[in-house]
């Protein structure tokens, strides 16, 4: 295993009062590419910060490669990448300047990390003399990232790098993240966009400091326990109010052109659309439907 | 029809660069309007011209029934605007908050009282009215900074991704206040990089290289391009872009 946290904990405040984190338990194969899937203030940063030698738990003990993350932080800082949520790059040096300084801290060059971030180079290459303050959010991503690569790393650790990103750039980032992969890099990332969690070998839900689940994307939801509708009508917005008077409802979300709707035992498809009907609803569809991740969460949160 | 925002050859030009290129739009009054494009496609900039804070290079446009070259003030009057980034003070309570923005907008006292009642019994925050805002979850803070956004009536609302890193269960609440906003007749203009928001739209424009290049209701996107949700819409549209953003 590449990282193993048991029991993690972290609070802040004087008081100890805000707690980030709640007996956390990970386990990270080589060569994975792992899932932190929540909404912000769910600890993922915390977890992370933990396991890049940057944060001290006071709770439970982490390790990175077999190193733990509180003695043996110097050898993990040599073996990790991480980049974190907030850009971090010097904005008034130029893409080169940042580059250049980076593979210097870490004592090796670019050129020496060339294979691994050849593809994301040549894409920034234009703007080499540009100062990283200067470059677009998708551009200063791609920078971050190739700083983070260029010492060589064993593990990546991103924290929310497709966050405030458009459909567009999130997509070539996560085929960037599987070519490291295969490259056979090890990498934990964080996301609070759920339909990002099917690209990830195994997940872990995270809400409010805990861990809601750990399980492959198939797994998780094979395990969903409700049968899931997808419900249409002429006018969604009145049948999502309807739908949420039904006591024979449990839960009635909307989904994109749909409502996802689950109910209790007795309830069929048929009494949905019954349902609607006798409320005045016209153009009702109600399907069976495979739920997704993001189904899989919202049922874990209630 | 009535227009809450129309735009013809709206234009902003920086240098050589034209951040936005004539833009033409229109709102109708009282519809959810999602405002797409990449990143750099120059939506920041075309919403920061329609909400009075920079003035364009060329086109004009009328925003809440004011024109926006010889009344940009009068605009900031009538609009609300909320982002993710900015809305609430942290370091002022939940009723300092309400107070503060009530009179900037020039509420009265018994105004402002009254609409901080109606605000704190509708989300529920009565008991939270002495709280710190930086200690609120997120996803409260975001339904509050909504609230404030349109507490002196406005006739359009623009939210500037609202609903980036909230959680499933309140980021489709904060939708549910949206609807609730437009059914009571007020204009929303929203910017969202969750495609699913963009069909909860009464009708959606997507921004490629500081023009649009498509603009209607979900479903009729979605016939038009052939794909069956608004991902794939936006994908095929993104991809002619030929701006490099850097």
């Amino acid at each position: 295993m590449t990282i193993v946290a048991e029991n993690l904990g972290k609070t802040f405040g004087k008081k100890q009062e805000t707690v980030a984190l709640e007996s956390i338990n990970l386990t990270v194969p080589k060569g994975s590419l792992f899932g932190l899937i929540g909404p912000d203030g769910a600890g993922k940063t915390t977890l992370i910060r933990i396991l890049v030698t940057l944060l001290v738990p006071d709770q439970g003990r982490a390790r990175v490669h077999g190193k733990d993350v509180v003695k043996d932080y110097r050898s993990i800082r040599r073996l990790a990448g991480y980049m974190p949520g907030r850009f971090a790059l010097y904005q008034d040096l130029s893409v080169k300047e940042n580059l250049n300084l980076f593979t210097t801290i870490f004592g090796t060059t670019l050129e020496a990390s060339y294979h691994l971030i050849k593809d994301i180079y040549s894409q920034l290459e234009p703007f080499a003399n540009r100062k990283a303050g200067d470059l677009s959010g998708g551009m200063k991503q791609k920078l971050a990232l190739c700083c983070t690569l260029s010492h060589q790393p064993e593990v990546l650790f991103l924290d929310e790098p497709t966050t405030g990103v458009d459909a567009v750039s999130r997509r070539e980032f996560w085929e960037m993240l599987h070519k490291l992969k295969k490259a056979g890099m090890t990498i934990l990332v964080s996301t609070p966009y759920m339909d990002e969690a099917s690209q990830c070998d195994q997940i872990a839900l995270m809400n409010e400091g805990k861990i809601l689940s750990v399980s492959t994307p198939s797994v998780l939801i094979e395990k969903y326990p409700h049968r899931l509708w997808s419900v249409k009508a002429q006018n969604m917005y009145m049948a999502l109010l309807d739908l949420q008077k039904n006591p024979g409802i449990l839960s009635c979300y909307t989904f994109g052109s749909n409502h996802h709707v689950t109910c209790r035992e007795q309830y069929s498809g048929d009494r949905l659309s019954q349902y609607l009907t006798e409320r005045g609803h016209s153009q009702i569809e109600v399907d069976q439907i495979t739920p997704s991740i993001e189904d899989c969460f919202m049922d874990l949160l209630n | 029809m009535e227009y809450s925002i129309k735009t013809e050859n709206l234009t902003k030009q920086f240098g050589s660069f034209k951040a936005v290129d004539n833009l033409n739009i229109e709102v109708k009054s009282g519809e959810i309007f999602g405002f797409l494009g990449a990143n750099g496609a120059g939506k920041t900039t075309a919403m920061k011209m329609l909400c009075g804070l920079i003035t364009p290079s060329d086109g004009q446009a009328t925003v809440a029934g004011f024109d926006l070259l010889k009344n940009p003030d009068s605009i900031k009057r009538h609009i609300g605007y909320m982002s993710q980034k900015f809305s609430l003070y942290d370091d002022l309570t939940v009723t300092e908050n309400i107070t503060f923005f009530a009179g900037i907008y020039g509420l009265n006292r018994k105004e402002i009282r009254m609409k901080e009642d109606q605000l704190l019994t509708r989300l529920q925050m009565v008991e939270s009215k002495t709280t710190l805002v930086r200690s609120l979850p997120l996803g409260w803070k975001q339904k509050l900074a909504f609230s404030i956004a349109i507490i002196h009536s406005p006739a359009i609302v623009f939210l500037d991704e609202p609903t980036g890193g909230v959680d499933p269960i309140t980021r489709r609440q904060f939708w549910q206040m949206i609807y609730e906003t437009a059914a009571a007749g007020m204009t929303v203009f929203v910017t969202t990089h969750y495609m699913d928001e963009a069909e909860y739209c009464d009708r959606v424009s997507i921004m490629v290289d500081g023009g649009i290049s498509a603009l209607g209701t979900p479903s009729e996107l979605k016939d038009r391009y052939g794909v069956s949700d608004m991902q794939n819409v936006f994908y095929q549209l993104a991809r002619t872009a030929k701006r490099i953003s850097a």
